[in-house]
C-alpha cells in the first residue's frame, strides 16, 4: 500500500461568531476572529489517498483526477470566497478550520466513487493548515 | 521513536509503460509521458525507528545512515535518467510511487544491519505531491 498525497491551496474569509452566544461572549471567546467585518487566510490543504499500486501505471492513483475532484469540490465551493455568507454549509455552523476541514473531508467523500469508482484508492485523510502555525486533520467525516 | 533523515537528489525520469502504445501512455500519463523525459528536485525523508541506546542516548548514528542512504540511493539516483541508469526502472514505470518502493528496497537490509527498523520512506515528487511507504505490511 502506498499513501499519495497532494496539497492544494485557497484563499477565503470567515469570521467566527456563534449565534447561540451573546455579543461579548463570542467578543471573549474568538477575540480577533470575531471581528465582524471577517478576516481572511490563505489555507493549505493536503489530501491523502491509499491503495495499492497498479502494475499497469505503476501508480496508486492518478493525480489529474485528484485534481479535477477537488478543484470542483473545493476550491470552486471556498477559493476567494466568504464562506459565512457565500457557503451554505456554513449558514447555522461557524466556520472555524475544525468545521472547514469537516466540510472538505464530507464533500470529497461525498464524491469520491464517482471520482475512483474502482476498489482502490481509498480517501484517507484531510489535512488543513489556516496558518502555517495551526493545522487540522480529519480521518473520516465526525470523527478527528 | 522515529528519527528521520532529509535528502535529495534531482532527476529525470519519463512515465512511459513498455508494453502499451504511445497513445495508451499518453492517456495514462498525459505531459509526464514525454519520450524525451523532465525532471524533478526529489526531496527523500528516510524514517527509522529505534529505542536510543542507554550508553550513547542515540538511536543510531545518523552519520552512518547518511553514509547508507548517500551509498544506495543518491549515487545511484542523483542527475540520472531513472528509466534508462536506475535498475529496475528498465522495465518498472519510475513513478514517484515505484520510486518510494525501490529507496525502501536499498535501504531496508541496511537499516536492519544496524539493529534497527526502517519505519517509513517518504519521496516528494515535487512539493505539491508526495508518497509514503511503509514496506509490505504497512
Amino acid at each position: 500500500m502506498i499513501r499519495v498525497t497532494r496539497k492544494y491551496q485557497f484563499s477565503a474569509s470567515h469570521r467566527l461568531h456563534a449565534p447561540g452566544l451573546s455579543a461579548s461572549e463570542n467578543a471573549e471567546l474568538y477575540g480577533k476572529c470575531n471581528n465582524p467585518y471577517g478576516h481572511g487566510h490563505n489555507y493549505e490543504i493536503e489530501v491523502s489517498a491509499r491503495g495499492p499500486v497498479e502494475e499497469r501505471s505503476g501508480r496508486a492513483l492518478d493525480p489529474r483526477v485528484l485534481d479535477r475532484l477537488v478543484e470542483a469540490q473545493v476550491l470552486q465551493a471556498f477559493d476567494g470566497k466568504n464562506l459565512n455568507v457565500e457557503s451554505a454549509a456554513f449558514e447555522d455552523l461557524v466556520p472555524t478550520t475544525e468545521n472547514l476541514a469537516r466540510e472538505i473531508y464530507r464533500r470529497l467523500a461525498l464524491q469520491w466513487t464517482s471520482a475512483f469508482p474502482g476498489q482502490w484508492p481509498v480517501l484517507e485523510k484531510v489535512r488543513i493548515a489556516e496558518t502555517p502555525r495551526n493545522i487540522f486533520e480529519v480521518k473520516e467525516y465526525g470523527e478527528t | 521513536m522515529l528519527i528521520t533523515k532529509r535528502v535529495e537528489f534531482s532527476a529525470s525520469h519519463v512515465c512511459r509503460n513498455p508494453l502499451l502504445t504511445d497513445g495508451e501512455n499518453e492517456e495514462l500519463f498525459g505531459a509526464a509521458a514525454n519520450p524525451y523525459g523532465h525532471g524533478h528536485n526529489y526531496v527523500i525523508d528516510v524514517t527509522v525507528e529505534g529505542d536510543p541506546d542507554p550508553v550513547t542516548g542515540m538511536v543510531l548514528d545518523l552519520k552512518k545512515l547518511k553514509e547508507v542512504v548517500n551509498q544506495e540511493v543518491i549515487e545511484p539516483y542523483d542527475h540520472r535518467f531513472l528509466n534508462r541508469e536506475v535498475a529496475p526502472f528498465d522495465h518498472v514505470v519510475p513513478t514517484v510511487e515505484n520510486i518510494a518502493i525501490d529507496i525502501w528496497q536499498r535501504l531496508a537490509p541496511h537499516v536492519a544491519q544496524q539493529g534497527i527498523r526502517l519505519h517509513g520512506i517518504r519521496v516528494y515528487e515535487t512539493p505539491d505531491l508526495y508518497v509514503d511507504y511503509f514496506g509490505e505490511t504497512g
